[in-house]
């Protein structure tokens, strides 16, 4: 054992490791795991994991035993992404390794490191048909960063090591290590590399000095700049550089969905989300940008609407991106760094001068005065978007938010000002409901000391409900927040505007009773149908030490505005009835 | 569109060519033809994939085939001058009477018959694409009964004065 793992083991109090002992691939899986400083497995057991769970038995790590492999993942993914550390989740063969799989492609979408053990039967049934056996591997390369099948417990420890370094360095991502039974029966004496060596895989791109003066120079000579700024700028640490260049250049900041909380949305320079459900003024601020900064954004379609000709028609774009293959994927550049946006603006920020911008800046704080976010108030009508105003007043927006996708998911978005990085998670690539819970599961665990709070619909709290069990028997104070419309709400809004009002299989009338099914497993279950009600209803739940599911009954019929249509293009937008 | 002969020099690991023709379909790239085959370095080797796009495409392709962590380097051969040979087997129906006849024919193409039945005969090719297409031509008026044609393998030229460069 090298010195630097040894002094690792003593500084985070891990039990000693015997290396050079014979010990079984399980055995050697989770000493690896342990080395690499591991606190959390999300899991779920079957017949061709037994090994593991053996030697879990009695084990030094913590293991979330969740009530469904999707609830195991998305907790793992809520754990990473509230930490910035690899989420861990073992599941066994076939439909436990099947069912991680909208998990897996939900933290692919989004960049989220994750490793995911899965059990498979031993090799000498493999591709029999053998009970219980799926190609995992197979089945998850277009959603994995990278995935392993380990065919001999020689090769485990490299593997791991591995696994570890490539879903944690560059743009993360999930990787996928699938050890048959055999392997992980089979004995070998225990051994752990230092290093990683991994021909070929570029982690850490540092832009050139040459790069980083053409993308200050570009930057420079702008009058109406605007910085994109993605989930780049949360999985690379990046916020303080962020506040620095954009306060030292005066250039304005829009966030993304997925870059949320990366600058805060109370900073004077903050024009929050843009797109098809972002804010007036920051659409305008792309329409008539002169420049458009990029970074670790992905120029995604939600906010391009797919026009990419049409989407800042004005602006030369500079695209700064340590995934080299994003750099004018989507949108025309004229400038662009491969590169970390860490270093890439450590670099810049001592080059950088402020800009003539403004002119500029006075405009888009008129518009940001003009056009705020608004919905109407109807009297005793509990609003949805008053809920999110609520949840945001009363925590200071200090809380971890998670959301489900859909309406909820955007109110959140528009309504809960995110001021620090991983405060707000929420499946934003894949969109996939059912995240939200779970995720806030993995996020409380991590942060046992803040307040978490799940904003869920009643939809997709319906797909995941049932890892109530998991914050009653663990007493995991997550707060879930239920924007109960009785439908689903963005399906709804789509089918009155484009579908003529043909409400087609929308009716979620027929729910739960979600304040019984809450106490069904031993958690507060509270309901409020009015805003005065929300009020006392919302103070109760902050104030009970422990889980507590809200249902907020809230008017059916309300939509999300501003809104760019599909197949529309930003100046475009609908801003809603008041 | 373009065609574009792309190498790929990959970890010589099972599930490799599957990782490459996934994305190649998730990314919405059409696979014309690809070869594999070992290298000079044990442990690797070589694909060469021949797809269309334009300038932009071919580029993001490369990028994205950079990111597979099995792949170890990408080139696009189609930038600057480069070696390209197919092989081909065409089984064609001619009793041995015709056998000096088609060796009229196949001979120029430095082609040869590799095998000769009571009322069929191999002809085995070598060259680029278009040699081989001129042959089948040929062929075609005896009647072709069978083909089956590899994909291309391909190398960078040498780098010799442009005037000296040659094809052989």
């Amino acid at each position: 054992m090298s010195v630097e793992m040894a002094e690792l083991q003593k500084k985070n109090g891990i039990p000693p490791i015997q290396f050079g002992e014979e010990v079984s691939g399980a055995e050697t899986l989770l000493r690896c795991l342990i080395l690499e400083q591991v606190e959390y497995i999300f899991g779920y057991p079957g017949g061709a994991v037994l090994p593991i769970y053996d030697s879990l038995y009695g084990s030094y790590f913590k293991h979330i035993l969740t009530r469904h492999e999707q609830g195991a993942i998305h907790a793992a993914d809520g754990y990473a992404r509230a930490t910035g550390k690899p989420g861990v989740c073992i599941a066994t063969s076939g439909p436990g390794a099947t069912n991680l799989v909208t998990g897996i492609a939900t933290a692919q979408m989004d960049s989220v490191p994750l490793v995911c053990i899965t059990g498979n039967v031993a090799q000498s049934l493999i591709g029999t048909d053998a009970f219980q056996e799926a190609n995992i591997t197979g089945i998850t390369i277009p959603i994995t960063k990278h995935s392993y099948f380990v065919r001999d417990i020689r090769d485990l420890p490299r593997i791991v090591k591995e696994a570890f370094h490539i879903a944690t360095t560059g743009r993360p991502g999930p990787v996928l290590i699938d050890i048959p039974k055999d392997v992980a029966n089979e004995k070998a004496p225990f051994t752990y590399p230092d290093k990683v060596e991994i021909r070929g895989y570029r982690a850490s791109l540092v832009p050139s000095d040459e790069q980083v003066q053409e993308f200050v120079k570009a930057v420079s000579e702008a009058k109406r700049p605007v910085i994109l700024a993605g989930g780049g700028i949360i999985a690379a640490q990046a916020e303080k550089e962020l506040r620095d260049f954009a306060e030292k250049t005066r250039i304005p900041v829009i966030n993304t969905f997925m870059g949320l909380g990366g600058f805060p949305g109370t900073h004077e320079l903050s024009l929050a989300m843009p797109g098809m459900h972002g804010n007036y003024t920051a659409n305008q601020a792309l329409l008539n940008a002169d420049c458009v900064i990029g970074l670790g954004a992905r120029f995604d379609d939600r906010i391009t609407m797919g026009r990419t000709k049409e989407f800042a028609p004005k602006a030369r774009i500079v695209h700064v991106d340590i995934d080299p293959a994003e750099l004018g994927k989507n949108v025309e550049t004229a400038v662009t760094v491969a590169g970390d946006v860490k270093s890439t603006l450590a670099k810049a920020i001592p080059l950088a001068k402020a800009c003539d911008s403004e002119a500029w800046i006075s405009q888009l704080k008129e518009w940001k005065e003009q056009y705020p976010y608004k919905y109407k108030k109807d009297g005793d009508v509990l609003k949805p978007q008053a809920v999110i105003e609520l949840l945001y007043n009363s925590t200071d927006g200090e809380a971890i938010v998670t959301t489900d996708v859909g309406q909820h998911q955007m109110w959140t978005a528009q309504y809960y000002k995110f001021k620090h990085p991983r405060s707000f998670i929420s499946s934003g690539g894949l969109g996939t409901m059912g995240f939200g819970f779970p995720a806030a599961i993995g996020a409380q665990i991590a942060h046992p000391d803040r307040t978490v709070i799940s904003v869920v619909g009643d939809g997709g709290f319906q797909m995941t409900n049932q890892e109530l069990a998991i914050v009653s028997q663990y007493n995991i104070p997550v707060k879930v927040a239920i924007v109960n419309n009785q439908c689903l709400g963005m399906v709804r809004q789509w089918q009155e505007l484009f579908y003529d009002n043909r409400y087609s299989q929308i009716d979620l009338t027929c729910s739960p009773d979600f304040v019984k099914l809450a106490e069904a497993y031993g958690v507060k279950g509270l309901r409020a149908s009015t805003p005065e009600e929300a009020e006392a209803v919302w103070a109760e739940a902050l104030a009970h030490d422990g889980p507590v599911v809200v249902d907020f009954r809230v008017a059916q019929e309300e939509n999300v505005y501003p809104m760019v249509a599909s197949g529309n293009t930003l100046d475009q937008m609908e801003l809603g009835d008041d | 569109m373009q065609q574009h002969t792309i190498s790929v020099l990959v970890n010589d690991q099972p599930g490799v060519l599957t990782r490459v023709a996934t994305l190649f379909g998730q990314r919405g790239f059409n696979i014309d033809s690809i070869t594999v085959g070992g290298t000079e370095e044990q442990g690797l080797s070589r694909m060469i994939i021949s797809t269309g796009g334009d300038d932009r495409q071919i580029n993001q392709l490369m990028k994205q085939l950079h990111k597979l962590i099995d792949v170890i380097s990408v080139t696009n051969l189609s930038e600057n001058p480069f070696v390209s040979r197919e092989l081909a087997l065409i089984k064609v129906t001619a009793s041995p009477s015709q056998l000096a006849e088609l060796n009229g024919i196949v001979e120029p193409f430095r082609a040869a018959i590799v095998d000769v039945g009571p009322s069929s005969l191999i002809v085995q090719v070598t060259g680029d694409t278009e040699k081989i297409d001129a042959l089948l031509v040929l062929l075609q008026n005896y009647g072709v009964i069978e083909l089956t044609r590899t994909g291309s393998v391909a190398m960078a030229r040498s780098i010799v004065p442009a005037t000296a460069a040659a094809t052989v």
